[in-house]
């Protein structure tokens, strides 16, 4: 049958729109466009709608914040703060959380869906990390993701800070600490940044315009323009059936895809609802005014500046002293130099890997984490270097719950920074080879199918069964990793560009990092009665 | 919400594909003839009617509690005012559990009617290389340099330097404008408020931060105890205190050893600065028994009893301590400013300790 024609009110909208910007072109070739589909492509979207969240619940904040660091004396519903003398700020946040209905459910939603964009951005990086799906031609996307990492950690620190609590002005102290020890320039920046002296009487207001117009109107934009990206390069999909590197294969956006997202947003929209409601987070009122002759015990920080605290923590005293200055190591070490390793070696990763395979394809196919062992592990390393850090950031909390010295954790710290990431690289990557080996002894011998069976001379033998096809198909949708041809040429002379020191580094690596690991060897023959397409692999290519 | 489970229904795919013994391609595994109604489109595989139609039920169900937890929402504003934890804490159950159901409610719903009500899809789009081809690029090539060369800016270098001059201090406005962000630091930084000078030689009572007593050295005999100490007049100064907070500790004179300068003590009564020389935390934590000082940010730990140096923890130098003494009427007060800057390190503060002891002092 035929679809009838087009409602009338929708008819005569679409039509003047079209008459005046001719978007009918742009529909016809995106309302259909495919999307594939995958558990894992979700993670990003968690990301792109807590920050929904973010703008929504926030501009609500905004209406009743005040960042003015002005002591009042507080006289809002709070019966235990009655009276006392505290900052603009955190009388306002009081006033958000009691007496405004509501309030203190936006607060919570707030400050959930920042640790939910925060988590979000950071699963869906590792998903983007272990499939390669930051290769060519995604490079530029990758580093708008990097960029979008770090300054989502600039937004929820200026976020933190904004209730002037006793918890959140612990974490601005540190910050001004780290700041003033920088070398050369920290005793300007910290004055230039606090209007003077610390705490001061400008950081509130200055922090707000960051937290609600700079930051987020940079992160609106990058994000606009990793979605832009994202739809003109066409998502990546999994190996699988039919699927290759020339096309996609799934659901259309409209209705399926848009539809999905629309529940999937609805579904983190709801948790982050569920936790404001049921999970009690950032409890002001409890942790009293901020003082910087006070703290509370036991504070910890969001979970996304974990690895920052813990690398202050387990850093060793070291202090230069040169020509009249300071160098405070165990300040800028631990507050630069592990964040800078993450974000700039995820920043290069890409290009890295681009030079020692010397790979310059388009690959739109995703990897199985176990076919690329050498980047899986290192992958893991990294995640294991993160994850020390992280826990040590909580060492006190180890210590008191394991009835260990806090100072037995601290050296925990000190050596497993080291040798946990040493220790994840050959475990993963063992890991790998022995998960590719698997498959490949189920493409080669099919599964074990339970079935035993007697053979005319009395033996007996399992009956191994060729896999399912849409399961050997994505198995199969594995290549070798290139390499650089490091092979010297007729009269023993490396080909140009892998002479010297460098290149015979990049020969060596490259010939490490790439080539066939575990190939797969099908014996078709075997199963007569079925027969797989011998063209199957190339699918995949 | 993986629902491409079914395979591809791709007619050049099919034909190599089957297996001996099962249905040829094309017979109709879904019940497809029922449902004739709408356009058969290759990858698309409409549902069972009874499926969809139960889809419909459900999804209708879904909708409908959004539509009462709305309403509960709503009637919740109303009816829960806030003001105590109490009171707040009902208001929030009930704004935030209607509001979660709701959300909750239409996407299950949405759901419900994707995976029950609308086809199952495997449609397959065609991808192309993401560079445009080689003649386009060239073209491109050409009008870029033909502009550029209409333009004068590759022939005219006099146009193209004073250009570039132009915008030069131009970019640097910005920065000039940021100046007036702050004060320089000059050396605020080398001085806190017990500095009798700053009072034309008045010493400055040491307090009992929170209620502001002062201290009477007698009152304050029993070894072992602690006390967080602000300057008599700055209790709400936040800048005073951030470098000016103490702690008092009382110990037995025979425990305290050479690092602690005993001229500056009172009655085995010794005044550390509590601002964490790592990062500037105030170090709060005192354990009696060891007098280990422990500041609960990263764990610096100094000894009370020997000038507070540093026994663990990143912190690289000893709390400053401050010269304290009693005036006319038997209170604490101080007889000086600390001899070195207190708080975090930075750069222009060098080697303030043994700059002291290279003049004959002491720290
Ligand atoms: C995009 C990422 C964002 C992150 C990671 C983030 C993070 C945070 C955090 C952790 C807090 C402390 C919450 C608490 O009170 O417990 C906060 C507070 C606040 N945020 Fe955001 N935020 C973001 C975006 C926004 C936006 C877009 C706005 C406004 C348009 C906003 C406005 C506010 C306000 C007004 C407060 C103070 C609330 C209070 O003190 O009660 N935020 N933010
Ligand atoms: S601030 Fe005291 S140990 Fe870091």
């Amino acid at each position: 049958m035929s679809t009838g024609p087009v409602p009338k009110p929708i008819a005569g909208t679409s039509s003047f729109i079209d008459d005046r910007i001719g978007a009918g072109n742009f529909l016809k070739r995106n309302l259909r466009k495919i999307f594939p589909d995958h558990w894992s492509f979700l993670l990003g979207e968690i990301a792109l709608y807590s920050f929904i969240i973010l703008l929504l619940t926030g501009t609500f904040l905004t209406f009743w914040y005040k960042p003015g660091m002005n002591h009042v004396v507080y006289d809002g519903s709070y019966e235990p703060l009655k009276g006392i003398l505290m900052s603009e700020a955190y009388a306002s946040s009081l006033n958000i959380s009691f007496d405004v209905r509501g309030g203190l459910l936006m607060r919570q939603m707030h400050h959930w869906a920042a640790l939910l964009f925060i988590a979000g951005m950071m699963v869906h990086m590792l998903r983007v990390f272990f499939t390669g799906a930051y290769r060519k031609p995604r490079e530029l996307n990758w580093i708008i993701g990097v960029l979008l990492l770090t300054l989502a950690l600039a937004e929820g620190l200026t976020g933190y800070s904004l209730p002037d609590d006793l918890l959140s002005g612990a974490g601005l102290r540190i910050t001004q600490g780290v700041a003033i020890s920088l070398p050369l320039v920290g005793t300007y920046v910290s004055f230039f940044l606090f209007g003077g002296e610390y705490p001061g009487e400008d950081v509130m207001a200055r922090f707000y315009s960051l937290h609600i117009l700079l930051i987020p109107g940079i992160l609106l934009a990058l994000i606009s323009a990793h979605m832009i990206l994202m739809w003109v390069q066409k998502h990546t999909q999994m190996p699988g059936k039919g699927r290759t590197n020339k096309n996609v294969v799934g659901a259309p956006f409209y209705p399926a895809f848009m539809a999905k997202a629309g529940a999937y947003f609805l579904f983190t929209f709801a948790v982050i609802a569920g936790l404001a409601t049921f999970a009690q987070i950032n409890p002001i009122w409890a942790f009293g005014p901020y003082t910087p002759a006070d703290i509370s015990a036991g504070s910890q920080p969001d979970f996304y500046m974990g690895f920052l605290e813990g690398s202050l923590r387990i850093m060793p005293a070291w202090e230069i002293n040169v020509l009249g200055y300071t160098l405070p190591l165990s300040v800028i070490i631990p507050a630069l130099v592990p964040m800078g390793i993450i974000m700039t070696g995820l920043a290069l990763y890409p290009f890295l890997e681009q030079w020692v395979t010397g790979d310059r394809r388009e690959h739109h196919i995703a990897d199985r984490p176990r076919n690329n062992p050498h980047r899986t592990a290192i992958g893991m390393s990294a995640i294991t270097f993160y994850g020390v850090l992280w826990l040590l950031g909580a060492n006190d909390e180890l210590s008191a719950f394991f009835h260990i010295s806090l100072y037995t954790t601290t050296w925990f710290g000190r050596i497993a920074v080291f040798l946990g990431p040493a220790l994840a690289y050959a475990i993963t990557y063992r890991m790998c080879l022995g998960l590719q080996r698997n498959d490949a002894a189920i493409l080669g011998h099919g599964v074990e199918s339970g079935v035993i069976k007697r053979l005319p001379h009395g033996e007996f033998i399992e009956v191994h069964v060729p896999p399912a096809d849409d399961i050997a198909a994505h198995m199969r949708g594995k290549e070798a990793i290139p390499t650089i041809a490091a092979a010297p040429d007729g009269e023993g002379i490396p080909p140009k560009g892998l002479r010297g020191p460098i290149g015979r580094l990049r020969a060596k690596m490259s010939e490490t990092y790439g080539g066939e690991k575990i190939p797969i060897e099908e014996h078709h023959e075997e199963h007569p009665a079925i027969s797989p397409a011998d063209d199957d692999k190339s699918l995949t290519r | 919400m993986t629902d491409n489970t079914n395979g591809t229904e791709q007619p050049d795919e099919r034909v190599p594909k089957r297996v001996i013994g099962t249905p040829p391609p094309g017979t109709p595994m879904l019940g497809e003839e029922e449902s004739t109604e709408v356009l058969k489109v290759p990858g698309v595989s409409l549902q069972d009617p009874r499926t969809a139609k139960k889809g419909e039920r459900l999804a209708a169900l879904c909708f409908t509690v959004t539509f009462l937890a709305g309403i509960g929402f709503i009637a919740s504003y109303v009816a829960f005012q806030v003001g105590d934890l109490d009171s707040t804490g009902v208001s929030n159950l009930a704004l935030g559990g209607t509001l979660t159901l709701a959300l909750l409610g239409l996407a299950v719903g949405i759901v419900v009617w994707v995976r029950m009500v609308m086809p199952k899809y495997n449609l397959v789009q065609e991808r192309h290389a993401m560079a445009s081809d080689e003649e386009v690029r060239s073209e491109v090539g050409e009008t870029f340099m033909q502009g550029a060369q209409e333009s004068g800016i590759t022939k005219r270098p006099l146009l193209r330097r004073t250009l570039l001059l132009a915008t030069a201090p131009l970019g640097l406005a910005p920065l000039v404008l940021l100046k007036d962000l702050g004060p320089l630091p000059e050396t605020k930084l080398r001085h806190t408020v017990w500095d009798p000078k700053q009072h034309g030689g008045k010493e400055l009572r040491l307090v009992v931060e929170g209620s502001g007593q002062p201290i009477r050295a007698a009152d304050f005999n029993s070894p072992g105890g602690l006390l967080s100490v602000v300057p008599e007049g700055y209790e709400h100064d936040l800048n005073a205190l951030s470098k000016a907070t103490l702690i008092l500790i009382n110990l037995r004179p025979e425990e305290i050893k050479s690092g602690t300068n005993k001229n500056w003590t009172h009655n085995g009564i010794v005044a550390y600065s509590k601002i964490c020389t790592h990062v500037g935390c105030p170090a709060a934590l005192y354990e009696q028994s060891t007098h280990h000082i422990l500041c609960p940010c990263h764990q610096s730990t100094f000894d009370a009893t020997d000038g507070a140096r540093v026994i663990f923890g990143p912190a690289a130098r000893p709390l400053p301590q401050l010269p304290i003494g009693v005036d006319g009427q038997g209170y604490l007060v101080a007889k000086g400013d600390f001899p070195v800057p207190v708080g975090p390190s930075f750069w222009e503060r060098g080697d303030a300790e043994a700059e002291v002891r290279e003049k004959g002092g002491q720290v």
